[in-house]
Parts: C-alpha cells; structure tokens; sequence
C-alpha cells in the first residue's frame, strides 16, 4: 500500500479530462471519422430465422448508382477463406480441472449457405454514399429454403429439433459442470428442501453509440488501420492480421471515443474483420456504422438462462446443500465460449458458506441473435437463482429473508475464504476480503431500516396498498488476468507518458489514470500523458472488459514506474552527485531527502538519458527512461455488493413504483469517488431496466419483435428512482493499490432485488417471481391466481 | 435519385448556403455536408434523442427531419454553445457534476436541457427528469445529469444567461 503522503490524487474526486472535448462537440467516435475517398458499406440481412440461401440475385443492386462492390457470403467464402478461431484461450488449470464438453460454432463473415437469425448478413454493397448502398441493398434478390427455426432451448434438445449447425448434428453446444461437497448426499440428509424453476430473460448493453468500423490500406508501407469502436483493440488487431495473413506489425487498431460498450463491444464481430478486408480489395477506405435497427438485431444480446434449483436446509435456515442445473440460450453462435456459463457456475455460491455445491450447465444454439458478456455477464443470472431462493428458505421457515442472509453469509473473520471451486482463470476461488454482513446492514439502514419498514408494510397493508422489500447480495470476481501492459516514459518536456491496451468506453480512464501515475510520480496529473485503445502505443494489450482495467492496469503502471525510478534515481545521482539511496520523487523532481535545494526537474533526468555525446548517464545505464511491464494478476479481487429496494405495487394495475433503492457497496481503494458512484448508478440503472422493462421477444417463428427503441425499453430519468449509496473499504491484498473491479457490479442486483421486493409485496397472495422482467401482467395475474378472480 | 435542392440556412450564427437530395437527413446534412459532427445519431427514428438541435429556438430532432426543411431556418447544434471556447454554464456543471460519461448523448442532453431551461427557469427535479426524459442515456443513470441540470439553473438565473 502507498503511504498517505504519497496519494495525493488517489481519492480525490478530479474532474474528468475528457469532458471538454465532449461538452464542446468535438469528440470524435468512429461516425465521425472522414477519409479522402471513403466509400460506405450496407449488408443485406436475413429476414427470416432459419433457412438454406437457395439463390441470390446481385445484379440489379450491382448496376445501381455509385455502387462499387456487391459480395455474397459465398463469393466472401472462396476470396477469403475462413481461419481457426482465435478465441480467449482458457487456462490448462480450468480445461484439466473443469468438467467440460464445448463445441465452438464460428461464424463466417458473412452467410454462406444458410442464414441462422434475423438480421444475419449474408451479402455486402459497398457505393459511394451510405444511402447509395442501402439503395442497392435493396436491390438484392434472395430465395430461401426455410428451415424450422429453433427459439425454445428446451425443444432445441430434442431428437426431432431441427439443428442450427449441421457439423455438430445437436444443439447442445457445451456442457459444464463443477461441484464440491456431496450435494446429492446433503439434500437428502437436509431437514428441508425447496425445488424451483427460474428464467433470467434476454435483454442487452445498448450502448448510446452503435457499433461502427472504418478501414483504411496505405500501399506505401502496405499497412492497414482499423478503427473500431470496439474495447478490445488489440484482439481486433490479432483477428485482422491472421484473417488478412498481414504481420501484426502492419496492422493498427484504434478505438476513438467510443460512446458505450457494456460488453457488447468486448469481442470481434465479423464487421471487424470484413470492413479491412474491402478496404484492401477495393484499396478504398470503407465505412460502416451500425444503424439501431441493425445493432437490436445482429449485435450480441445477453443473460437469458432458465434454471432448475433445489436448496436443503435446516429448521434455521442454514444452507446444507445447492444444486442448479441450467440452459443457457446461446442464439446463433457462442462468440465468447464458455465465459458467461461459467461466470454464472463461479457465482452462484455468492456471499453464503455453502458446503455442498453443484452446478450442471448445458449450452444450446438456437435461431437468435448470438449471446456474450453484457455487464454482469452471467453473474445476474446466478444472483436471482441464489438470492431468490434465499426468500423462498426465509418464506417457508417463517423468518426474515436479511436474517436468513445473515445466518448464512461468510463472516469477516473467516477471510480470506477459500470458496472451494475453480475461477475462470483456473485459480481456486478465494475471496479476498470484506465484511458482507456489515454491506447487508447498512443497505437496510440506507433505507430506513428493516424493522421500520415492516411497520410500513403492515399500515400500508391495512390502507390496502401493498409494499414491499427485496434484497439482492452477490460477490463478483473482477479484475481478471491473463494481462494488461503499461509504458511509462519520461520526456525530456517533463511530461510523463503512459501508454497501456486498455481502452475507455465513458469511463473516464483519461483521468483515473492520471491519479495513479501523478501519484506514482509525485507530479501534477496535468503533466500525465495518456494514450490508450491503440495498438501502435504498446505493442501486446487485452482491453477493457470484465471490470478489469483499474485493477490490472493500475498494477502495471505500479510495477512500471518501480523499474523506471530505479533508472530516474541512478541518472538523477549521477547528475546530482549523490547516492540513489538519498533520492526521493517531489512535486516533479528529483530530489535529495532532507536538502530542498538539492533537486533536478524529471525533463532535466530525461534529457540526461537520452541516446547521443552529451547523456549524462552513469556507466552500465542504457539509454532512455521508458519501461514497459505486463501485469499478470494473481487471480480476481472479489467485489461484493448488497442492493436493497422498496416497491409500491398497485395489484390492480400491475404498476409498481420503486420507492427506495439503496446500495452498499465495497470496490477496495478507490480511485476517484465520483467516477466510481457514477459507474454503480449507471449500472444499477441498467439493472432496474432489465428487472422491469427491457427485454428482446420473439416470436414462434424466430422473429425478433422489439427491434426498434419503440418496442425495446430503455429507462429514462422519469423511470428511475433515487438511488441512496453506502461504501465499504476493504482494500484487495492482490494488488499494489488495494483496487478492485466495479463497473459491472452495479447491473447484477437490481432484477432479482425487484423480483424479491414484489414478491414480499405480494406475499399475502403467496405469489412467486422467478421469472425477470417483473412486468405489470405478471402481477395482475399472480393476484388473480391467489384469489381465484377470472375478470 | 432526385435532383439536388439548393438550401441556405444559419446554423450557430454562421449562414450556409448548400445542395442535397430531398430525402437526405437534417441530422445527415449538419455531419456530412456542414461538417458538424458534434450532432450524434442515436437511433435514426426519433426515440433516443442524441441528435437534438435548437431549430428556429426551440428543440427539434435532426434524424427525423429532413434538410430541406431547414431551408431558411436559424439552428443551433452543440458546436454553438460555447462561447469562444468558454463553456456556456449548462456545459460547466456538466463538467463539475459528471454528468456525462461517454458523451454520446451529451450533445442532445445538453440542447434538451437548454431548451428546458429557458420555458422553465426554476425547475423541481421531477420537471427535470420529465424533461429529460426526451433523451436516452445508457451510461449515467440520470442522476448525475438531473443534479447538472439543476446546478445550471441556479448559475443561469443568478447569472441572467441563456
């Protein structure tokens, strides 16, 4: 841990660097990018779910106006020839350890023989302006074979389903399993046990910004540049090279600002790789930006899991055993493997000492848009399994659901706590620290406490009005390897550089990391020099996904700056003529501890280090004062959070107002307080929109009904409660800042927290909510239910 | 494909005078061929809000109207709020209450907020929100934007600006 004196900027609430640009209009996301020459790219989509392409007519939309290019999937095919996948490799710990069948469907850049969802390209027209290619797109004429469309992943498994990718001949695409204990054992030894089904339905980032990509080929240095509003640059970098068979070398990619991502921008589409590759056939520089209608139907939703869940118990609600078997509905490809699945078996555990565990999973391809990390990224789904069971033991015991949390969490002297199962970085699962009980209490306080509330509940009951509470608890792995970089430099200017892979989507990296570097430096953050989201800054990076760039990024510039202050002291001696040892950092100098006189500007320290007749560096010292260090954390940092909403549901209606909503929350050391506030109310707010109204439908035959923000609901400032927030600092021990992960936590409670808060509501009705999103249908009819009306 | 229409119109105190096909977006008009791209695109069927400009003063959709329906009118985009690069005071608390995180919805926030502000200069936070509420935000969660907005009009009333 830095001492206090030297934190000068670390916890201090700095305004964002990145607000002017973006106050003034002069930001720039990839829509806004013009080149000379530039040509726009429209795809023709699949209008139906399931079906072979039987033939396709090009040539009207060939000999439209401005057009310069019309390419089929299966003309793609043979110019272009599909490479192995190069997906996120796992661990050998996990893949030797983890009980695991996966069949990995790759999705070709465009559709060749058959199309496998609404929205699926399967041909490119390329003209002069985007409305010249939507023009020609038109154009194009398609004949199909339909084909029966799976969009139920329990008939998906079923002998006579028709089979989305034939090469497998089944749906079932992985399975997973992990246990510990003997569950089968304990729930048959268990005093109680409560059996249910729970379904988390699908819904998504959207961010405000589409996706988009623009390429360009320079012939001169036969290079290529790809900008993508993407947070995974140097993936995207990676695919590019080995689909185009170029040396990374001669590939950069850039993400501009990028105007939110949320997951949905975490992994390589095939417009990544598509648009490069016309920017090279037509040695044009090639357009496409994402339109909502294309983003609500080819960009990758999210959660969607049905589960089966027993829980055994004993007469005080102690948990002796949990087993849920689950499906997770994968659409039409698995994009990122076995990651969301397996966030969702490492979470479902949570905060509670829950000796015997098991968890089956089984992953099914059905006719819909892909599924892949959203913020949460399975740990929703796992939370509204374990959080609703945990009010359905308090229900039939009679107790309180926070006493029945209580009973069970893990204290916070048993920290750190080995949770007994693997995380997906094949490291066992240890918790790092925190004190859950105490989150549980002061999210109760938050909102007004239990015992208050209760008295509430039971006035209000009395006015016939019907309130309720819902908890939802979870812990959350973040911060998770294999790496992130940083380059530290030194400038003879005085300004210090750093250049790291991980790549901002709003959340105001620019600033944050100006902290920790002025820190590490003992310099203003205004002399920090930041460059992210671009390949040619740092020549290895992972990105910005999976709450992980403060911590792993924070950690590089840490070890970084260490390397290079061993440098900066010996040059700085030899210039001061002095021992390193009497050397300290201050207010951008170099100087000797106990002598304020005796001190050389950091610029002064860099000039002396460069190469060339008047360095004055000491022997055996190499020229320049920059250093590079990939950080390979350990394992994850464990955040943890407890949500707490008050409902007021009108039973006739259905409507239901969310009259307090509070969080507590721990993320470690904090960097900048009003960031990490503006991140768990954005997420929470996110959470809130998948607990009542976002959601994607489809229909019998595959078709996609919410696609336009018509239908899809976003939550708006009038939809929103106040949001009462509480910390807890229990600082990570894995790291050198004592950081941890928060940007996703904030969207993982909120559904179940609603779901619970109705349900509590409802409970004189004994009416259940296992299914998300609590919609006003529901609740009328589980009041209809509980008292036999037909109206 | 019909014929180019001549238009001439003012944006941010600037005339332009320019020549576009009768179907092409406004919002497509001030990004493409006015080179104003501080106006975003959200959605492209009038729900989101990001594309919000003042036209003829008052707050209008760009993505759902089309540039030759802005021949002669006098628009402001986020470009004109600054004066000489000095934040207009809605723009400062932005920046002092985090009220934007990626940015991508500032621009329509901020003319809906303006908008807002000069019908009702001292609004209660439920005003706020409702007015708000013609803009879709995925990153803040609202809150801090309703806290900017509330800041601004407390600076503009004792400031006397618009």
């Amino acid at each position: 841990m830095p001492d206090a004196a030297k934190t000068r900027h670390v916890g201090r609430s700095l305004l964002r660097r990145e607000d002017r640009r973006l106050l003034l209009g002069q930001g720039q996301y990839v829509a806004d990018l013009v080149l000379p020459r530039m040509l726009h790219a429209a795809f023709v989509r699949s209008p139906i779910a399931h079906a072979r392409i039987r033939a396709i007519d090009i040539s009207r939309a060939a000999a439209a106006p401005g057009v310069a290019l019309v390419l089929t999937g299966a003309e793609l095919a043979r110019l272009l020839p599909t490479i192995p996948d190069h997906q996120v490799v796992l661990p050998s710990k996990w893949r030797t350890t983890v009980r695991h069948h996966i069949l990995n469907p790759q999705q070709a850049l465009l559709a060749a023989d058959k199309v496998r969802h609404v929205g699926e390209a399967f041909v490119v027209v390329v003209a002069e302006t985007r409305y010249a290619a939507e023009d020609a797109a038109a154009l194009v004429e398609a004949e199909f074979d339909p084909l029966p469309a799976v969009v139920d992943p329990e008939q998906g498994m079923r002998p006579d389903a028709a089979i989305v990718h034939e090469q497998f001949g089944t749906n079932l695409i992985a399975e997973l399993s992990v246990a510990k204990g003997d569950v089968e054992e304990a729930l048959v030894s268990a005093p109680h046990r409560l059996k249910r089904r729970f379904h988390h339905h699908r819904y998504a980032a959207l961010p405000m910004e589409c996706r988009g990509v623009v390429s360009a080929y320079d012939a001169r240095s036969q290079s290529l540049t790809v900008w993508s509003a993407t947070q995974v640059v140097h993936w995207v970098r990676r695919e590019v090279a080995a689909t185009l068979a170029m040396p990374e070398a001669r590939v950069r990619c850039v993400a501009l600002d990028v105007g939110g991502g949320f997951g949905v921008k975490g992994h390589v589409y095939p417009e990544d790789l598509l648009i490069p590759f016309l920017a090279c056939k037509l040695s044009h520089p090639i357009k496409w930006i994402e339109d909502r209608h294309e983003h609500l139907m080819c960009s990758c939703h999210s959660r969607d899991q049905i589960h089966d869940a027993e829980i055994g118990f004993d007469n005080e609600g102690r948990i002796l055993a949990y087993r849920d078997r689950f499906l997770v509905d994968c659409g039409a490809f698995n994009p990122i493997g076995s990651g969301v699945v397996y966030n969702t078996i490492a979470h479902l555990i949570g905060p509670y000492r829950i000796d015997n565990f098991a968890a089956e999973a089984k992953v099914v391809s059905t006719n819909k848009v892909a599924n892949a990390p959203y913020r949460g990224a399975g740990r929703p789904e796992a939370a509204l399994v374990t959080e609703r069971m945990m009010d359905l033991v308090a229900g039939h015991l009679g107790l309180e659901p926070a006493e029945v949390r209580r009973r069970n969490m893990i204290r916070p002297h048993e920290m750190p706590y080995k949770l007994g199962i693997l995380y997906r970085d094949g490291e066992p699962i240890v918790y790092d620290g925190g004190d859950y009980p105490a989150a549980l209490e002061q999210a109760l306080a938050a909102v007004g406490g239990l015992a208050a509330f209760r008295e509430r509940q039971r006035q209000a009951r009395e006015e016939g009005r019907h309130l309720g509470i819902g908890i939802g608890c979870y812990t959350e792995g973040t911060g998770v390897g294999p790496f992130e970089g940083a380059t530290v430099r030194i400038e003879p200017s005085g300004k210090i550089v750093l250049a790291s892979g991980a790549c901002p989507q709003g959340q105001g990296m620019e600033t944050i990391f100006a902290q920790v570097v002025a820190d590490a430096w003992s310099v203003d953050p205004d002399d920090v020099v930041i460059s992210l989201a671009d390949t040619a800054a740092i020549p290895m990076g992972f990105g910005t996904i999976a709450s992980r760039s403060t911590v792993t990024l924070s950690a590089a510039i840490h070890h970084a700056s260490e390397r290079l202050r061993e440098k900066t002291f010996a040059i700085a001696a030899n210039l001061l003529e002095c021992g390193a040892g009497d050397l300290e950092l201050r207010d951008g100098m170099v100087g000797v501890k106990g002598v304020p006189d005796m001190a050389v500007p950091l610029g002064k320290v860099a000039q002396a280090a460069r190469p060339g007749w008047d360095h004055s560096r000491p022997p055996g010292i190499d020229a320049g004062l920059e250093e590079t260090y990939y950080w390979e954390p350990p394992t994850v940092t464990w955040s943890y959070a407890v949500h707490v909403a008050i409902v007021d549901v009108d039973i006739r209606t259905g409507g239901l107002k969310i009259e307090r909503y509070a969080v507590a929350h721990d993320c470690g050391v904090v960097v900048n307080p009003m960031l990490v506030e503006g991140q768990i109310i954005g997420g929470t707010v996110q959470g809130i929109g998948g607990g009542l109204f976002e959601r994607f439908a489809y229909d019998s035959d595959g078709q996609l009904l919410t696609g336009s923000l018509m239908d899809y609901m976003v939550p708006t400032a009038s939809d929103v409660p106040d949001i009462a927030l509480a910390h807890q600092h229990s600082p990570s021990p894995l790291n050198p800042l004592g950081v941890k992960g928060l940007g996703e936590g904030g969207a993982i409670a909120p559904p179940v927290a609603i779901a619970n808060a109705v349900a509590d509501a409802l409970a004189p009705f004994k009416a259940e909510f296992n299914v998300t999103p609590v919609l006003p249908e529901q609740i009328v009819a589980a009041v209809k239910q509980a008292t036999g009306r037909t109206s | 494909m019909a014929e180019p229409i001549a238009i001439r119109l003012t944006v941010n105190g600037k005339p332009y005078e320019g020549r576009c096909e009768p179907r092409k977006l406004l919002s497509d008009f001030l990004r493409e061929d006015l080179g104003l791209t501080g106006t975003h695109v959200g959605c492209e069927h009038g729900i989101c809000g990001a594309c919000t400009i003042h036209f003829n003063g008052e707050a209008a959709r760009s993505c759902i109207m089309l540039a030759v329906q802005a021949d002669g009118a006098e628009l402001t985009t986020i470009e004109g709020l600054a004066n000489n690069g000095e934040f207009h005071p809605l723009q400062q608390a932005f920046h002092e209450n985090h009220g934007l995180q990626c940015g991508f919805c500032t621009p329509g926030m901020l003319m809906v907020a303006l908008d807002f502000l000069r019908l009702n200069p001292k609004p209660t936070e439920q005003e706020i929100r409702e007015a708000l509420s013609a803009v879709l935000c995925r990153c803040t969660g609202y809150r801090d934007i309703v806290r900017s907005v509330a800041a601004a009009a407390q600076k503009m009333r004792s400031s006397g600006s618009r």
